[in-house]
């Protein structure tokens, strides 16, 4: 069955199905993002070393798998939509190199904050870890945000890329529109952190920092429903960048309204995505409930699912050029072959797979909540 | 046409490229290496439940995840760098060259990430058996990570199972399996894995010989090196074999190359290996000097190990840049032409086919599939610009070579008097082992040299030469991001270095008796 859809599906189809693989990726990506939360909170939000401690060895049992998603939706990308990779990182330059900064600096913080002669001491690693949770996730939703807003750039007939602003892709910071949706983002993986760090730990001993987490949660939501409201408003009235019959790029006002309406899914998994989200943080903040990550964790998932998906399906350019319209990159001019993306959908068969051995060692290692006696057992294993 | 060239922004990035690669391979070797030694170790422990070899297992462990750390760090530069600097090549071949990319994300990174997780932190959480599971999963997710980033890498080097589309401009997959099976993939893979086994033995022996050394530590120093010595000898064997067989690849593939790495500009019948020499730096390609001012050279062994027959001939370089009818060779400069006509062609015939003249496109695209296997000369401007630097790549062979003949003999030394129980007393051979960990990663960064700077011009073997590769960004760009990462990556490896240092001053934890 499946093998049969894979070898008779025509090219539109596979690139349909490589945005959606992209898609979920991408948002997977937004959701492990508590990560990045959970490290800005280490500091304010915790107050001693030993809270601290607690932060980082919690989510350094995790920081890797984010890492290796985000690797994962670069390296997809590349596979399914070549154009877009060439042109987005070749293009909007300093932005992809700070983000990379970032990242590199986050991965070597976990394994040498507190290791002895480190040279550098735990609090350069812990603003490290801070510098990755703001400014690589602010940076990654304003990068997204180019989806809807567009970028400089322009395309020979070669297909190489010449990117008209100086500033290579920093000026999509200067958008009031993808710094809301990069804030939004800050705030929804520190909301989502702290949840992570409630279900995760077991805080006896520390009972009051749970509380500081649980408010915590709150308040981050709050904070970040200006961002998103403002967001929403922006673009469903925007000019967007609609795939004309013959392949041209036009602006179409309303466009994204549009793809919500055109494509119930899209507007379905927007309310479903907001309201689990804010189940999440309504049971962390008012009742005793741990699971709240899990709540808003999909709830992300799902809104995540809906802006790219906003982006890319319906006859959208999913990586518009304000310049040249017609340089604009659509899933169809932009993707692979019919043939690669055959052999690619045939290696996506193991996703399952994967995601069901990760889950099962999560649920393995997490059945056992971490500890501060377990920070002080020498015996526990490595610590960071 | 394709945009003309900026060869200092080029010259920046080709040294941005090196200098990642150069500290990500710091890492790398180890992390193959090492990972199957720890599961070794693990396995004794899950075997006899031992303290002493949890001590062990547990204190290589500590060594890799300092380790790991910074070659994911690093790691992570390199894969972004196909977009950031080099993004034509990425869009001309990202059909071909993103997905075994992915394929490493998806197969072998989260199975490393996932086990990683549980090698470290699973000592109380989870059963011994699964535990030990882990770290065996550990070593195949790193393993598996490099057969699909050196399928990506054997690709440049012969780039099989593709076709050039002129509609799209690009070169686009026909065949996964030739891309997967690429034989320059199979020798690259079992020689990368087995010098990384011999590298990572070489970091065990180097700490140990220390610990004998201080008179610490001395049954663990024991222990580690026997198991040590065994598989370092057994490596050596296999890169030995591994590296005879990337050579005759490179041979059949890449003969300009090879002709760097031996520093051979005329080709002979029945050529010789050069045992010692040294490249003369004055030497011209068409001159009359030799190339080499100093040689000792084995008669008939190069034509042996390159076309497996002793008398064959093998071309030098400037048999391959002015072309020898006599052996049927084509020179460099007819190269051009032909691809110069390519070029031409293409753009004759995107022209037309935008007009919608046919029978004008049709007779271009004849002209241009007539000639497209020359493609990447076309972009060159002398034929000289198609030899590789010679002295950087005869060098670093040599030097890989001779190495790989000595660390056979120093695990040799080490068994021997292992076996004889005076290890203690040859304090030479073991001051001489701290220092192998070094001589290791000189053997491994020169055997990339060889792959990479030996294969210059060429991103792509004979079809896209790097300075189309590129992105269109200007020299001082590139030169920041320079020395960002270096400034970066520099700082990390010295706290990487003095983490590392302390926790083998720290060493293992001693059972007390
Ligand atoms: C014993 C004799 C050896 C021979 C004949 C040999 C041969 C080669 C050749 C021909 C290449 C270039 C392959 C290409 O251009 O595609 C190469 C690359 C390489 N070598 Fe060696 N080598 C030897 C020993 C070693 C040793 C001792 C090490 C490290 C401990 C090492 C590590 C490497 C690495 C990392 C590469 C780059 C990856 C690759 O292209 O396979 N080699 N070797």
């Amino acid at each position: 069955m499946i093998a049969y859809w894979i070898q008779t599906a025509s090219h539109a189809q596979l690139q349909g199905l490589w945005w959606f693989l992209c898609s979920v990726l991408g948002s997977l990506l937004l959701f492990l993002f508590f990560v990045q939360g959970g490290q800005t909170l280490m500091a304010r939000v915790a107050k001693t070393a030993e809270e601290r401690s607690l932060i980082a060895n919690s989510l350094g049992r995790k920081w890797e798998l984010t890492f290796t998603t985000l690797v994962t939706f670069g390296g997809a990308l590349f596979a399914a939509f070549p154009k877009f990779y060439a042109t987005s990182f070749g293009g909007a330059y300093w932005v992809w190199v700070l983000i990379l900064f970032t990242f590199i600096i986050q991965a070597v913080s976990y394994e040498y904050r507190s290791k002895p002669a480190n040279v550098l001491g735990t609090k350069t690693f812990d603003t490290f870890l801070l510098i990755n949770g703001v400014v690589g996730v602010l940076l990654i939703g304003t990068a997204v945000g180019t989806f809807f807003t567009g970028s400089n750039f322009t395309l020979s007939s070669y297909n190489f890329v010449t990117w008209t602003s100086s500033l290579r892709g920093l000026e999509a910071a200067f958008s009031l529109f993808n710094l809301s949706l990069g804030l939004f983002l800050v705030f929804n993986s520190r909301a989502l952190g702290a949840m992570y760090l409630i279900n995760n730990i077991d805080f006896k001993g520390v009972e009051e920092f749970e509380e500081r987490l649980r408010t915590s949660t709150l308040k981050n939501f709050l904070w970040s429903l200006p961002f998103l409201a403002w967001f929403l408003l922006q673009i469903l009235p925007m000019d967007g960048f609609a795939i004309g019959e013959n392949g041209e790029i036009y602006r179409q006002t309303w466009k994204y309204l549009f793809n919500l309406v055109e494509v119930p899914a899209l507007a379905l998994s927007l309310v479903a995505g907001l309201i689990l989200v804010i189940t999440g943080v309504v049971l962390t903040a008012k009742t005793e409930a741990k699971c709240g990550i899990w709540s808003s964790g999909l709830g992300t998932v799902l809104v995540g699912l809906t802006v790219f998906g906003l982006a890319g399906f319906n006859n959208t350019a999913f990586y518009p050029s304000k310049v040249d319209l017609q340089s604009s990159l659509t899933i169809y001019n932009a993707s692979s072959t019919v043939y690669t993306l055959q052999v690619m959908t045939w290696v996506a068969l193991a996703i399952p797979c994967v995601l069901a051995y990760v889950a099962y060692v999560w649920w393995l290692m997490d059945s056992k909540k971490m500890s501060v006696a377990e920070l002080s057992n020498p015996d526990a294993g490595h610590m960071y | 046409m394709i945009e003309n060239f900026d060869l200092t922004m080029v010259n920046w990035a080709r040294a941005q490229f090196a200098l990642t690669a150069l500290y990500h391979w710091i890492f790398v070797p180890l992390t193959l290496g090492i990972t199957w030694i720890i599961a070794f170790y693990h396995t004794i422990y899950y075997r006899t439940g031992s303290e002493e070899w949890k001590n062990l297992t547990r204190f290589w462990m500590t060594l890799f995840g300092i380790n790991f750390a910074i070659g994911v760090a690093t790691g992570i530069i390199l894969e972004f760098e196909f977009g950031t600097n080099w993004s034509n090549y990425s869009w001309m071949v990202g059909d071909i060259f993103g997905a075994p990319l992915a394929i490493e994300g998806i197969f072998a990174f989260f199975l490393e990430a996932t086990f990683f997780a549980v090698m470290f932190f699973g000592w109380n959480r989870v059963s011994k058996k699964f535990h030990l599971f882990s770290t065996w999963m550990v070593a195949i997710g790193s393993n598996l990570s490099a057969v699909w980033i050196l399928v990506a890498n054997a690709w440049m080097q012969r780039p099989v199972g593709q076709v050039f589309n002129p509609d799209s401009a690009r070169f686009e997959m026909n065949n996964f399996a030739e891309v997967v099976f690429n034989p320059i993939a199979v020798s690259k893979f079992t020689h990368t894995t087995s010098s990384s086994m011999l590298f990572a033995s070489l970091f065990i022996i180097s700490i140990s010989s220390w610990y004998l050394l201080k008179g610490r530590h001395e049954k663990m120093a024991r222990r580690s090196i026997m198991v040590a010595a065994v598989f370092g000898l057994v490596s050596s064997a296999f890169v030995g074999f591994t590296g005879d067989e990337a050579a005759y690849e490179v041979a059949q593939h890449q003969p300009m190359k090879l002709a760097a790495m031996e520093g051979l500009y005329k080709g002979e019948e029945g050529a010789g290996i050069v045992l010692m020499g040294m490249v003369d730096s004055d030497k011209k390609i068409g001159d009359d000097q030799d190339g080499l001012s100093f040689k000792i050279k084995i008669p008939g062994i190069l034509s042996l190990l390159a076309n497996r027959s002793s008398g064959s001939f093998v071309p030098g370089i400037e048999d391959l840049v002015y072309g020898n009818p006599d052996h049927k060779i084509m020179g460099v400069d007819d190269k051009i032409v032909k691809g110069k006509i390519a070029l031409t062609q293409l753009d004759a015939y995107k022209k037309a086919s935008k007009n919608g003249d046919t029978a004008a496109a049709t007779a271009a695209l004849t002209m241009f599939q007539a000639n497209k296997e020359y493609l990447g000369y076309g972009f060159l401007t002398k034929p000289e610009e198609a030899v590789p630097p010679v002295g950087l790549t005869f060098n670093a062979f040599h030097l890989m070579v001779a190495l790989g003949t000595v660390f056979p003999l120093v695990f040799l030394a080490f068994l021997y008097f292992s076996w004889k129980d005076t290890l203690k007393e040859q304090k030479w051979l073991l001051k001489g082992g701290t220092v192998m960990v070094f001589l290791g990663l000189f053997a491994h960064w020169s055997g990339w040299i060889v792959a990479e700077v030996g294969r210059q011009p060429w991103a792509i073997q004979d079809l896209l030469p790097v300075t189309v590769a590129r992105t269109n960004l200007t020299a001082g760009t590139v030169a920041t991001t320079f020395f960002m990462f270096l400034i970066l990556f520099t700082l990390l490896l010295i706290a990487e270095v003095s983490i590392m240092l302390r926790q083998i001053n720290i060493g293992p934890k001693e059972v007390s008796e």
